[in-house]
Formats: C-alpha cells, sequence, structure tokens
C-alpha cells in the first residue's frame, strides 16, 4: 500500500515536471518510477510487432546542435515504437548555420508544433533556456558537461536489472569525469538510488568539487576495483588530448585501461559498462569490451526501453498555457 | 438513496466461474492450442482461476498470460495523468492458438478493443474469445463477449465493484449507486 503511494507521488510529481531537464532535480522515487515503466516497454522488443499506438499523433523533434549518431538514433526508434511522428533536425543542414539564435530556431519548430523536442547542445543548461521559453516538453539529450540524464537513467536500469538492488552497491565510474555528463548524471542518479559511487582517473581529470557530491574520489585504479559490483567506464575523448590533460594515450592506457589482467582484481560478478563509443584498446581492451563481464550492446537496447518510459510518462503533462518570457 | 446492493456473494462467485469454465470447455471442445490470457488487474486473478479449474476438473493445463492494455488506451492523449504501465507476460506465442481473453467487467467495449489490438501485436491467434464476469451493459463499441458470467442493466451513475479474495478482503460483487460510493 505505501509502495503503490509513493508511485503515485512520484508519477503526479513527474507529470507536474514536464520536461526532463537533469538528474539532479529528480528524486529516487521519479527515477524508480522511470525504470519501473522501462521494464514494460523493454517487454514489447520481444514482440512479433515492436510498436504501440500510445503516442499516436505526438511529434518529437530530434534537435541536435551536436553530432550524436546514437543517442538520436535511440531517441527516433523510441518514439517510432510509441507510434509517434520523429523529425530530426540537424544543426549541419539547418538555419543556425545561417546566424539562427537558439530561441527562434526553437520558436520555429514549436510553431510546426512539435509535443517534444530532444535536444543536444554544447553548452550546459542550454535545455533549461528552451524549456522556460517553449510549450513542448523539453527532453534533455545532453548539455555540454553537465547532464545527460536518460544515459543516467538506462546505465540505472541496467545496474538494477543484472544487480537487482542499489543499496550498498560500489559502483566505480571510472576515465575522463571532469568533461563527463555522463558521470554527472550517473552519480545523481545512483547516489540517490542508494549505491556508493567512486569516481577514479587521473587527476588531471577529476575536479576537485566532485568530492561534494557524495562520491568517493580515488586515484588508484587497483584500490578502486577491487570490491566495485560495476565498473562504468568513459569514453577518453582522444580529441580533448591535445589539450594535454594526461601525458600521453599509452600512459593512460597503462595506468587505467581495463583489460583482462584488470579484471581478474575486481569481483568475479563486477559488470562492465560503456556508453560508447567505445576506443578499444584506450580505456577498455577488445577481450573485455566482448567479453562475459561486459553489458554495453544491453545498455544500447536499455536506452530505447528507457527513452520510451520518458516519452511515454511526459506525454500526459499539459504544456506550458503561455511560455514564460524573462 | 438507493443502497448498494451484492449482486453475487463469494458462493456465487465461485458457481459463476464454475460456469463460465464449463460452457467454455463444451465450446472450445480439446485443450490443444488453447491459451487463458487475463486483462489487469482483476481480470488476470478470474484467469487465474479460470486456469485452476480447467486444471483440476478437466486436467487441462493450459498456458497462462497476463495483458497489461494501457499502452493501447484511446484517451491517453486526453488524460492529464499518465497512467501506470505494468508488465505484460505472455510467454508463449498466440500464432494460431485459441485466446480465451478474460476480464472481470465489460462496458464501454473499449478496454477488450485494447486487448484484441494488443494480442494482434504478439502474433495472429486461429481465435480470441471473449469472457466476462459481469457485463454492465453502456456499450460504446460494437464488442459482445461470447460468455458472460452475469448481465446487469446500469447507469453511468453506478459503479460495479468486483471484490477477490486474491486482492481484496473477500470475493463479492457490488453495484454501488454513485461512482463515489464507499467500497465495501
Amino acid at each position: 500500500m505505501r509502495v503503490a503511494t509513493e508511485t503515485k507521488t512520484a508519477a503526479e510529481r513527474l507529470v507536474q515536471r514536464k520536461h526532463l531537464l537533469g538528474l539532479e532535480e529528480m528524486t529516487k522515487e521519479e527515477i524508480l518510477l522511470i525504470l519501473d515503466t522501462a521494464k514494460s516497454f523493454k517487454e514489447i522488443f520481444t514482440r512479433s510487432v515492436k510498436k504501440v499506438p500510445t503516442l499516436r499523433g505526438k511529434t518529437v523533434v530530434n534537435l541536435f546542435f551536436e553530432n550524436s549518431t546514437r543517442t538520436r538514433t535511440s531517441f527516433e526508434i523510441a518514439a517510432k515504437r510509441l507510434s509517434a511522428d520523429v523529425v530530426n533536425f540537424s544543426v549541419s543542414t539547418s538555419s543556425v548555420t545561417k546566424g539562427e539564435t537558439l530561441l527562434d530556431t526553437a520558436r520555429t519548430i514549436e510553431a510546426m508544433g512539435a509535443d517534444f523536442i530532444v535536444m543536444r547542445h554544447g553548452t550546459s543548461g542550454a535545455p533549461w533556456f528552451l524549456s522556460r521559453r517553449n510549450r513542448a516538453a523539453v527532453i534533455n539529450a545532453g548539455d555540454g558537461t553537465h547532464e545527460h540524464p536518460t544515459q543516467g537513467l538506462l546505465d540505472a536500469y541496467t545496474i538494477l536489472e543484472h544487480k537487482k538492488r542499489f543499496e550498498g552497491l560500489k559502483v566505480v565510474i571510472l576515465g575522463d569525469i571532469s568533461h563527463s555528463r555522463v558521470a554527472r548524471s550517473n552519480i545523481w542518479a545512483l547516489t540517490k538510488l542508494g549505491a556508493q559511487v567512486t569516481i577514479c582517473g587521473p587527476r588531471t581529470l577529476i575536479p576537485s568539487s566532485f568530492a561534494d557530491y557524495g562520491v568517493r574520489v580515488s586515484y588508484d585504479l587497483k584500490e578502486a576495483i577491487s570490491d566495485a559490483d560495476v565498473i562504468n567506464l568513459l569514453r577518453i575523448q582522444l580529441e580533448r588530448q591535445q589539450r594535454n590533460l594526461f601525458p600521453s594515450i599509452r600512459e593512460y592506457r597503462l595506468l587505467y585501461q581495463i583489460n583482462e589482467q584488470r579484471l581478474a582484481m575486481a569481483k568475479p560478478d563486477v559488470l562492465i559498462m560503456h556508453p560508447g563509443p567505445i576506443n578499444r584498446g584506450v580505456e577498455i581492451s577488445q577481450e573485455v569490451a566482448d567479453g562475459p563481464h561486459s553489458v554495453i550492446l544491453e545498455q544500447v537496447t536499455n536506452g530505447v526501453a528507457v527513452r520510451m518510459a520518458v516519452l511515454y510518462l511526459l506525454a500526459g503533462s499539459r504544456g506550458l498555457d503561455e511560455a514564460e518570457e524573462d | 438513496m438507493s443502497e448498494s446492493r451484492l449482486l453475487l456473494d463469494a458462493e456465487g462467485i465461485e458457481k459463476t466461474i464454475r460456469r463460465i469454465v464449463e460452457e467454455l470447455a463444451s465450446f472450445v471442445g480439446k485443450p490443444d492450442g488453447v491459451v487463458v490470457i487475463g486483462i489487469r488487474s482483476h481480470g488476470v486473478t478470474l484467469a487465474e482461476r479460470i486456469h485452476k479449474m480447467f486444471a483440476l476438473e478437466y486436467e487441462w493445463d493450459l498456458p497462462l498470460g497476463i495483458l497489461d492494455t494501457t499502452m493501447y488506451r484511446d484517451d491517453l492523449a486526453q488524460l492529464e495523468r499518465q497512467p501506470p504501465i505494468r508488465s505484460t507476460q505472455l510467454d508463449f506465442d498466440v500464432t494460431d492458438r485459441l485466446v480465451v481473453l478474460v476480464d472481470d467487467v465489460i462496458s464501454t467495449g473499449r478496454t477488450a478493443r485494447c486487448a484484441l489490438d494488443a494480442i494482434m501485436d504478439f502474433g495472429r491467434p486461429r481465435a480470441i474469445r471473449l469472457v466476462a464476469l459481469v457485463d454492465r451493459g453502456l456499450r460504446e463499441l460494437p464488442i459482445q463477449p461470447n460468455i458472460t458470467g452475469i448481465a446487469v442493466d446500469t447507469t453511468h451513475e453506478q459503479r460495479v465493484q468486483v471484490c477477490l479474495r486474491e486482492s481484496d478482503s473477500e470475493d463479492g460483487v457490488w453495484l454501488h449507486p454513485t461512482p463515489d460510493s464507499p467500497s465495501r
């Protein structure tokens, strides 16, 4: 009975929310409601017709100011499996290159009747800006180095599916923490859900402020992974290597790559996760990426289910009667 | 003000389910290819009882499934709050099967329509037979159950409440005078 009441409250709160901007502002109950709903949507993938009429007549616009194939495609498949119409609006082909502002682009899309705007933007906070000036439900698909909420949710979903719990679970997030919105969303979700999160990587890639997030910081890989239930690897962004944040790819590989030898130091049932795209031979070795501990492809599948759940739960919200102006 | 009326007591429900199972058995003839699917939530409990009675009385061990029809509702765009979606569990292929679809109450026929569409998305059954414990009328779609427990004429103001001991304190089917009348 108590559980049912809590779920209802979470549902009401989520509906009032209208947008999915970040996990920092969400409660544990709301996150659990999304994960629970995702489970029901994942079941659709096993049917002969992998499509339900739930969002028929709704329009989802993918508004991506940064390149992303996997996240955009995942949202597109999620929306299509719910029978929504999907339009991809990508920056390189749009009028943004002709000097249009974010606000004008958003208003144009709104005028076309979009119910959802799935947005990726290089500037942290851009989806918040948009959500206050737009009737459509805004879903953050990654903003700068700030948040990537659906990735945090799908990672939590994957962990729950395998480990059946969060309480007391030891999760290591390894790699370039400072540039990673995935790390931030993971930390918000997992700490709220009761997991013990350790962040690990070279000192230059871990901002000192992260100690305030309720996580443990470690620079010693061996120590960090020895009792881990889950190791979530982040992509080493090779393009940032020009800024000399660590001496060389070779050194990173020597100190932090998860390979079979390092895997042997962890628990026998440790889960290896990665948001992709992976750099084989850099942060993860070939054998581990394709090995039995890796759930990297499951994460991709779960991402579709989680995004379906988010679209469904936000669809019940009414748009703002009038978009607010500052 | 009229009072709440008991339409079926525990014994009445038991007898009605027994009659439904007898009718189903003579209707479908033999167990080959027959599956029972309950519509959430009370349809599932009824489907379980029907399944159990087939096993006990006829030694028919029929596959049992659970269907949540929320994703197929035609009023989702009108609702301010999205209803929770619970799991659908069909661990068998419905293609070429004879599906016995079970719900506790049939009224507008919209839930049955959702269920028919949902089952079709799983495959192409040989046939679907609809069973309802209570038919309260007020149909909005041209859908009729093949087998009905009891039929009762009701108005929109009235509420039919099916209590089953698996989830409620006791068995009983009630007709309440208003939609918000206190539950038994």
